[in-house]
């Protein structure tokens, strides 16, 4: 698992160093370039224009290994584990190339996710009102439409779920900084961070996805368990020799 | 280990009671004549099937959800009135919610053994519907439901549909967002209802909805009037079942007119004592290791938010099922609506099993001509169209339960959610047919298994070589208690249906609906597997068929 | 039996070992055999098929060996139960990881008491008790012709006694009185609710009423939600926890590029690309709250019901037989996102009463 690339200062970014931009480019024609265009203005069928989508999509989607995309294209594309190359060397490098290309969102600093500083109460209002109709309660994710479904939090890093929020990957809505500021993300993400690392005081979470598994339980288990114990208290022994 | 004969009674020297029980007892005699009741009923013979336990589950799961709902009641509050949380679960500290939120987080979190008994209420919930429908099915695949249990049958289903309903109250009782997305599912179902729905939310909810009635009005319903009406009841399904005695298995010695088994007192007490211990050591042993309804996850219930994988506790499930694969549908005319995209799945599926259910035994004996009283059950497999029946609709129901957790299938299997609810609406008519099928052919297959073990005995895993170098196999008779337990297989009855001397069928099975009634009677009692008469061979290699004994052993009834 | 099988021929080798049988010879259960005869009565009005048969005691030695066992299964049941009084005395709660630990003690040692208990009392009947195969008479359900008949009789001779046949006056009049009487309890309920009147077409928006964010209770200025693709859960301001007003004036508010808006949506009733629809699913009223930003497909989690948002939130799939209402929005002088109006359909889930409002408004546009 990479050490998330956002707990560093964009300083290089923001300052735009040219080292960090070149080898961007690099990186970019070698790994990208194919079905993004070699100036990053999309390739139709293949994969959409980054022009402004920002150094937060890029650092998002190739640190949880989103992109490089696999080469069969399924409904969407998940989170796996990252090519050798990723680095977060090549992130920032990769990150600063593509917000050169037409700006967009940056990415965070290590102060804006972290969860120590934020309310998780106050999040979790905003996570319930905005984010639990696709991901779930605690999320653990859910179902969306042709296949393609919203992925569980339980790896997404601090930085990495205010990136989704501000960048909006995928089918995913866009949060923007404006309508749900910076503190108020930072609330969410210690909201998410406090409960999926919560113990689960009555015994197994089950999956945590409600009375489906619950009713799995009840019948497998509790019934099953009862029907031995029925067996058992009335088996007529069998004669022995 | 019990011996062929039978060992004196141990440590048989003259007992008496001591003077606790024999001075309680003349005490109590004295005044209610009780060792009238008790001589006829002390040593009452109860036979033994595992299978005949499985209703106890659904008792003795009844009584542990009185127990701890008890507990429960001790620290609830039933009041939709708004609160600012400040207890002890972080993460909703300064979260306006319900009072009946807050006091369920209390119980979770601050008193000692609250979340054990909350767990095991709603495992015991669970459990009481699942045992209801494991009884109830094996009363139905034996037939038990015939003359003259057919009022426990109705009882029991009625019961059963409580049970749903208590369940329902019960879980909406927290106030959190899970059970309230079935609150507001419950209200636009009630709202759809052709000219008396919107009154009925309005009475329900004390207004628009959710309003600030609701929870206490559920409470009142959950902890007197619905569990009064289940104790009535299932006492009076108690005493039926004691004074008609349970039905027992076929077997040697069993008949019509017996029980052939163990005595009340002390044995059948001390087995169900057992069993209610063992429901309480599975509920106990749930409520410890398996985490249920966690609503601090939830969160507390308002209108504007809901999570995904939203569904209702596993017996609603098939009416979330209903409501999912239904397409849409709704007529306007005149000024009026009728939502049937909502009417047509809350209403039908139920209506279609509980009425089906509710008939069945009316319409068998309609069908076969049957009434007599059945006090020996039947195997499955000696009524095929029953079982089939029955399947079909465990099939029907099934298919409309699993197709409720629709997004969850989706979401973790990777199907796409709308290709597999177009799934779904084909297969609850298909599915169900193929299943009658399949079943009927296999009640077939075990009864013919049936006749070849009686006619030609079980396999002995001797081979033996003949001196022309041929293979084959020794077999003997099967033990007389399974060839005994396969033998009692009753013919059913059917309706005799040949015309008289003029042409004309008999009374009832003339006109339309008459003739369909001989086809069915013809077709539910076909015998398609007669067995063989009792001969005493064994030892034989080759195959040959079972025709013996066609015809004879069939019955007619009026 | 054992003996017998190397000794002759195959063909009468019998083994002494059926697969799936046991022993022949050896029976499962005592016979009891034919029709049962009187012999063998015993108290309790029960009886035995053979005497001798039906209640048979195991050898004491292993009734001794079973009674060491079931002593001890108590003995743990004992013990467990001491664990719980101990672990509800030790064990604290007040916090999420104290309520685990107590949760384990208290269940855990509950678990084990009864299973020991039950288990105790389950080798007690098998092995110390003895076998029982005792036989009970069943008697016909029915009663007999004679009861029959004399209940029969006493029931039409005590009517008549009562008068209730001959005096017609009095058996009508007694039903009449009972009716009333009969209906009390349901006209007792009928303040449960007032009536709804026209209470369900209506929501709490109106002209110049402030979007918010439900959550934070923040106005929402149109200029800063403008990243396409972007929804926010929206409530009306001074109304963030009024549930009632809650569950029918929710919205889900979409930004769309102005060029994705197709015929169905109302452009008069969005601002620069926003729209606000109702997030009460017009299906059973589940918050349609799930939003593709890649198909701009509006999904309720409920029933899958699926709005396309940029087409006037129309149904593309699932039960729902209506589009979500749209709600009327521009700006005010400050810049902040309002209502124009009320929604002008009734939201939420159909009523017999709706009619078929959405043709109305398209009628009168």
């Amino acid at each position: 698992m990479l050490s998330p690339a956002g707990e560093r200062a964009d300083a290089a970014i923001a300052s735009g160093k040219r080292d960090d931009v070149e080898n961007g480019k690099k990186l970019f024609d070698a790994n990208c370039s194919s079905c993004h265009g070699l100036n990053g203005q999309g390739v139709p069928g293949n994969g959409p224009s980054l022009i402004g989508v920002g150094a937060a999509s890029v650092d998002f989607q190739v640190s949880s290994g989103r992109m490089p995309a696999a080469n069969s294209a399924g409904p969407q594309a998940p989170r796996k584990a990252p090519p050798e190359w990723v680095t977060p060397q090549a992130i920032d490098d990769l990150a600063a190339y593509v917000q050169s290309l037409g700006g967009g969102p940056t990415r965070p600093t290590a102060d804006q996710v972290d969860p120590a500083k934020g309310d998780p109460a106050k999040g979790g209002e905003l996570f319930r009102a905005n984010c639990i109709q696709c991901h779930n309660w605690v999320g653990a994710g859910g179902a969306l439409t042709g296949g393609k479904y919203a992925p569980n939090l339980n790896q997404s890093t601090p930085t990495q779920i205010y990136e989704a929020m501000i960048t909006g990957p995928q089918a995913m809505p866009v949060f923007n900084d404006t309508t749900i500021t910076p503190e108020q993300k930072r609330d969410m993400i210690a909201y998410i961070v406090k409960v999926r690392g919560q113990t689960d005081p009555g015994g197994s979470g089950l999956g945590r996805i409600g009375p489906v598994t619950e009713g799995l339980v009840a019948w497998v288990v509790g019934i099953g368990l009862l029907a031995l114990a029925s067996i058992w208290i009335t088996a007529k022994k069998r004669a022995k020799k | 280990m019990s011996s062929a004969t039978p060992s004196a009674r141990p440590g048989s020297g003259s007992f008496t009671p001591p003077k606790a029980i024999t001075g309680v007892s003349t005490f109590v005699d004295d005044r209610i004549g009780a060792g009238n009741f008790l001589k006829r009923n002390m040593r009452k013979i109860f036979p033994d099937h595992w299978s005949f336990l499985l209703g106890e589950i659904a008792l003795y799961s009844f009584i542990i959800l009185l127990l701890t709902g008890t507990f429960l009641t001790f620290w609830f509050e039933p009041s939709m009135h708004e609160v600012e949380y400040n207890g002890s679960y972080e993460p909703l500290r300064g979260v306006q919610m319900s009072a009946a939120y807050a006091s369920s987080l209390e119980i979770s979190f601050d008193i000692r053994g609250g979340l054990l008994m909350r767990q095991i209420h709603h495992w015991a919930a669970l459990l009481f519907v699942a045992g209801m429908m494991a009884h109830m099915l094996r009363v139905f695949f034996t037939g038990a439901y015939r003359k003259p249990r057919e009022f426990n049958w109705l009882i029991g289903l009625g019961l059963l549909t409580l049970a749903m309903v208590e369940g329902l109250f019960g879980y909406s009782l927290p106030d959190d967002l899970l059970s309230g997305a079935g609150l507001r599912i419950t209200q636009g179902v009630l709202v759809s209802i052709p000219l008396v729905g919107t009154y009925l939310q309005f009475f329900l909810f004390g207004g628009e909805y959710p309003g600030t009635d609701v929870i206490g009005r559920f409470y009142s319903l959950h902890i007197l009037i619905v569990p009064g009406i289940l104790l009535a009841l299932i006492s009076a399904h108690m005493i039926l079942m004691w004074v008609q005695k349970h039905t027992q298995m076929p077997g040697k010695g069993r008949t019509e007119t017996n029980v052939v088994g163990a005595p009340f007192y002390p044995a059948f007490m001390v087995k169900s004592g057992a069993y209610f211990l063992f429901t309480f050591a599975v509920l106990a042993g749930l409520g410890t290791f398996a985490q249920i309804n966690p609503i601090w996850l939830y969160g507390p219930y308002t209108p504007a938010d809901i999570s995904a994988g939203s569904q209702p506790d596993f017996y609603m499930g098939f009416l979330e099922g209903s409501l999912r694969l239904m397409p849409a549908w709704e007529i306007n005319v005149g000024g009026y609506t009728l939502a049937l995209s909502v009417i047509i799945p809350a209403l039908v599926p139920l209506g279609l099993i509980m009425t089906g259910a509710a008939l069945f035994p009316f319409i068998e004996r309609w069908v076969t001509g049957d009434n007599r009283e059945h006090h020996v059950a039947d195997r499955p497999r000696n009524n095929p169209h029953r079982t089939a029946i029955g399947v079909s609709a465990i099939t029907f129901y099934g298919i409309l339960w699993l197709l409720g957790a629709n997004d969850e299938i989706s979401a973790n299997f990777h199907i796409s959610l709308f290709a597999l609810t177009i799934f779904g609406r084909i297969a609850i008519f298909v599915a169900p047919a193929i299943a009658y099928y399949v079943t009927y052919r296999v009640c077939v297959g075990l009864q013919r298994k049936d006749a070849e073990v009686l006619a030609h005995g079980v396999e002995s895993g001797v081979i033996v070589r003949s001196p022309e170098g041929g293979y084959s196999e020794i077999h003997v008779d099967p033990d007389e208690d399974i060839a005994d337990h396969v033998r009692a297989k009753e013919p059913i009855p059917t309706l005799p249906a040949e015309a008289d001397g003029d042409g004309i069928p008999p009374k009832g099975l003339r006109g339309p609906l008459g003739r369909l009634r001989a086809k069915m009677s013809r077709t539910y009692g076909a015998e398609l597997v007669p067995l063989p008469a009792k001969n005493g061979h064994g030892a034989h290699g080759e195959e040959e068929p079972a025709a013996v004994g066609a015809g004879e052993d069939r019955k007619e009834l009026h | 039996m054992s003996e017998k099988e190397n000794t002759g021929a195959p063909e009468e080798r019998v083994p002494h070992r059926v697969i799936g049988t046991p022993q022949p010879g050896v029976r499962l259960s005592e016979r009891p055999g034919g029709e049962p005869e009187t012999p063998g009565s015993l108290p309790g009005g029960v009886h035995e098929a053979e005497p001798g048969t039906g209640v048979i005691y195991p050898d004491p030695a292993s009734a001794r060996r079973a009674e060491r066992l079931v002593a001890l299964l108590f003995l743990v049941a004992f013990l467990a139960g001491v664990g719980f009084i101990a672990s509800y005395v030790i064990f604290q709660v007040g916090d999420i990881d104290r309520t685990a630990v107590s949760n384990l003690a208290l269940g855990g040692t509950m678990t084990i008491a009864f299973l020991a208990l039950a288990s105790g009392l389950v080798v007690w009947v098998r092995r110390i008790m003895p076998k029982y195969n005792l036989v009970q008479e069943r008697h016909p359900m029915a009663s007999d012709a004679e009861t029959r008949e004399e209940v029969s009789k006493v029931f039409v001779q005590g009517a008549e006694e009562s008068g209730f046949l001959r005096h017609k006056l009095l058996r009508r009049t007694l039903l009449l009185a009972a009716a009333p009487l009969g209906l009390a309890p349901l006209v007792l309920l009928k303040d449960l609710g007032p009536l709804p009147g026209d209470k369900l077409r209506h929501t709490v928006w109106k002209k110049g009423l402030r979007l918010v964010v439900e959550g934070t209770g923040q106005p929402i200025r149109a200029a800063d939600f403008n990243s396409p693709g972007g929804i926010l859960s929206v409530v009306p301001e001074g109304y963030e926890h009024d549930l009632n007003a809650l569950a029918k004036a929710t919205l889900i508010l979409i930004k769309l590029r102005p060029e994705q808006f197709k015929s169905g949506t109302n452009l008069n009733w969005t601002h620069d690309g926003i729209v606000a629809y109702s997030k009460i699913c017009t299906h059973v009223g589940c918050p349609a709250a799930l939003y593709e930003q890649t198909t701009n497909h509006i999904l309720c989690p409920c029933h899958q019901s699926t709005f396309d948002a940029a087409d006037g939130a129309k149904v593309v799939f699932g039960p729902a037989a209506r589009p979500l209402p749209q709600l009327p929005i521009t700006v005010d002088s400050e810049g902040y996102l309002v209502a124009q109006s009320d929604f002008h359909v009734p939201v939420g889930p159909s009523f017999w009463e709706r009619g078929d409002a959405e043709a109305e408004v398209r009628g009168n546009a």
